[in-house]
């Protein structure tokens, strides 16, 4: 079953397990950044891209703002509240993808809603992202469940499919969804939605361990995460580390150098002590 | 099992065509979900998907468990004041082609509509599943007042999400849930109508959901939601049908519903689904004028996405974003609409079709001065709708027979004491210089 994640043939070669392994390689946890596209420009999140991928951060997330953002606190949905307001369209995801990786070598992923990519045609949206050099998807309300035609696009242009699991998904659930995944498995650390939070949920370490246990290669652990420590914190059991909310936070308060200087001083917290 | 697709017209209530499609065998009644067509299913976090399997088993188990089949009975009977009576609207029927009308009285039922039956239901499976909290969204605050009715019935803690302009133009229904023991909280974030307060309820929900319940609104959502709730409001076509055989000695040449998310509208089509006879019509807010953009008609112009759990048809721009829906009737102004009618739509087996704020008012007005009952607006869309599918009965039947023969079924989802501020002030009844009329203005009700 773990087959699906090496990053194998030339043709299915997963970006962010490339990515993943070059960290691995070097002993820590990889870094992992978001930003909302168009926030506040469509050349500043490039910009900021470029800034996070020249500062430690090994995968990029870009984040296609959208009228219903159910997993997103307040930060992200003001963010994207406002990327829409001034005018925001979802072609320019693509745009902002290929501005990163013309770049750097960080692989970019985009974040998603499902229906942008559903209006678009789940296959014309594939093309243009891989086109755009982007190394697949996050999709936070999609599931394997409905996921037919996001598989069979994503093998044919050979993208990653990010798919979330949480504290609360069964044994059952955990196996698919990592079966079903590729380029590494999202592990939500707590029953909640994105933002900076005081402490990191006791529960992320036991999601990550599950995940690995039902044959995930790569887990990477998001929400609430903010600063260096928690990066330390979380480095030390899984593969990956996202962070989001505070580089969104910088990026409003501080634009493309606050971006750098946070990405800065979170890759410090990556390195394992101890194996 | 989930009914495979089968190509049909794609619109129309064709008679023929139903025919056809009912020869396939199987009924259209009692669909399980999933999906409907290529329709439903549960495009939802993850982290949302072992409450929603909790729900569905729980859900599953209560339905075969004639223990809470008698609580439900019971409390239709005695808390809600069900059956809801059936009346001939002889008068207003004058206006429809001559046809005969009759009114299934949802507007009778405790608080005022539809919706208690569907928020009793949920409220015990909640008990059940041993959750001590529910949470709801509410529009104009119908859902939020029968949800904090069930809460405060049943001792469970309740808490509304309303959008923040909803909030202000409907004060009088935020006390209501407030003397219920309610809280409700403004939702100030997106367009801070209806579709966000459903947005933060899910927040809340993905938070809480070891000790909550989202107790949702309609008959749309992640599966379980529009199977169950349409389940709790089944009573009300099952009801009407016995009613009006009992009544006319036949079934009605058709049924007419209002659709918002669709939950009054399925519980009263599913008595009628496998009757080929029976014409099914569903009346979407037109709101002002469907060429104006300044509407929520999502079946009639909306295009297949996923919004809020469910694939179905949906008010979106060519890049996916939800577009916000306008209606006079809060009850209607919801850019999506329940699984379960897309694919009703698609087969042909009901016709749905706009009504706009203005028909809707002035049937509203001729229901109050020829019957004597002030109907919801929301319910005031079905009554125009009726009013044209009885000129057409009669046009068609022109020729051959006799109009008065035939008969026509409007749900009644609602009473209109709730839209009373705003009819009057779009009647202009509202003298000037009153401070009734400073406070219209703003939308507030009365
Ligand atoms: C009286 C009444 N009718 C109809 C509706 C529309 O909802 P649905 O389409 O779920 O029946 C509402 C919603 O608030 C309502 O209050």
């Amino acid at each position: 079953m773990s087959t699906v994640q090496d990053p194998g043939t030339a043709r299915n070669a997963s970006k962010s397990a490339a990515a993943i392994d070059r960290a691995k390689a070097q002993g820590r946890a990889a870094l992992i950044g978001y930003l909302p596209a168009g926030y506040p420009s469509v050349e500043e999140t490039i910009a900021a891209g470029i800034a996070l991928a020249e500062n430690g951060a090994d995968l990029i997330e870009i984040g296609i703002p959208y009228s219903d953002p159910v997993m997103d606190g307040l930060v992200i949905q003001a963010a994207t509240t406002e990327a829409l307001a001034k005018g925001f369209h979802v072609k320019q995801v693509f745009d902002v993808v290929r501005g990163i990786t013309s770049k750097t070598d960080a692989a970019v992923l985009v974040m998603t809603y499902w229906n942008p990519v559903v209006r678009m045609g789940v296959e014309e949206f594939s093309r243009q992202l891989a086109d755009a050099g982007g190394a697949g998807l996050i999709t936070p309300d999609l599931i394997p469940d409905e996921a037919s035609e996001w598989m069979a696009a994503s093998d044919k242009y050979g993208l990653d499919r990010v798919f979330l699991v949480a504290p609360s998904s069964s044994p059952e659930r955990m196996k698919r969804t990592v079966e079903a995944s590729r380029g590494f498995v999202y592990a939500v650390s707590i029953m909640g939605v994105t933002g900076a939070r005081t402490s990191v949920s006791s529960a992320a370490k036991d999601v990550v361990a599950a995940a690995h246990a039902a044959g995930a290669e790569r887990v990477c652990v998001g929400l609430g995460v903010s600063n260096a420590d928690q990066v330390r914190e979380i480095a030390a059991y899984a593969d990956g580390v996202i962070v989001g909310t505070a580089l969104v936070v910088a990026i409003g308060d501080g634009g493309v150098d606050a971006v750098a200087s946070l990405t800065k001083d979170l890759s410090t917290g990556l390195t394992r002590e101890e194996a | 099992m989930v009914r495979p697709m089968v190509d049909a017209p794609a619109a129309g209530s064709d008679e023929s065509a139903v025919d056809a499609f009912l020869q396939g065998g199987e009924s259209l009644r009692h669909a399980p979900g999933p999906y409907f067509g290529s329709y439903g299913g549960r495009w939802m976090p993850e982290s949302l998907i072992a409450a929603l399997d909790e729900l569905e088993d729980t859900f599953e188990k209560a339905k075969a468990d004639p223990e809470f089949t008698a609580q439900i009975a019971e409390l239709n009977k005695n808390y809600s004041g069900r059956p809801s009576l059936l009346t001939e609207a002889k008068r207003f029927a004058e206006h429809a082609g001559g046809v005969r009308i009759f009114l299934k009285r949802e507007d009778l039922n405790h608080t005022g509509s539809h919706k208690i039956n569907n928020v009793l239901g949920q409220a015990l499976l909640a008990k059940r599943m041993g959750k001590t909290r529910v949470i709801a969204e509410t529009g104009a605050g119908q859902h939020g007042v029968a949800s904090a009715t069930a809460a405060a019935l049943m001792g469970l803690e309740c808490v509304v999400y309303m959008g923040a302009e909803d909030c202000r133009r409907q004060a009088l229904n935020v006390a209501r849930m407030e003397l219920l023991g309610a809280t409700v909280i403004p939702v100030t974030n997106g367009s801070q109508t209806l579709k966000d307060a459903i947005n933060e309820a899910l927040r809340d929900w993905v938070a809480n959901v070891d000790n909550t319940h989202y107790l949702l609104g309609t008959a749309a959502g992640a599966h379980p939601f529009p199977a169950m709730v349409r389940y709790f409001h089944e009573v009300i076509g099952e009801e009407a049908r016995a009613q009006i055989l009992e009544q006319t000695g036949r079934l009605p040449d058709a049924v007419c519903a209002c659709i918002g998310g669709g939950s009054n509208a399925i519980g009263i089509f599913h008595g009628f689904l496998d009757d080929p006879s029976v014409r099914i019509y569903g009346f979407e807010a037109g709101g002002e004028g469907v060429e104006t953009g300044r509407h929520a008609a999502t079946i009639t112009l909306g295009k297949p996405g996923v919004l809020h759990g469910a694939r179905s048809y949906l008010m979106q721009d060519d890049d996916g974003q939800t577009i916000e829906s306008h209606s006079i009737s809060a009850g209607l102004d919801y850019p999506g609409v329940g699984p379960e009618h897309s694919y009703l739509a698609d087969i042909g087996r009901v016709s749905y079709e706009p009504i706009t704020d203005s028909e809707a008012m002035d049937a509203f007005r001729l229901l109050c001065r020829t019957e004597g009952i002030i109907p919801a607006i929301e319910s005031a869309h079905a009554l125009a709708g009726a009013m044209k599918v009885g000129q057409r009965l009669a046009a068609e039947a022109g020729a051959s027979g006799d109009a008065s023969e035939k008969i026509v079924l409007v749900n009644l989802s609602g009473r209109g004491d709730k839209d009373v501020a705003t009819a009057a002030e779009w009647f202009d009844l509202l003298d000037k210089d009153s401070p009734e009329h400073e406070i219209a203005k703003e939308g507030e009700q009365l």
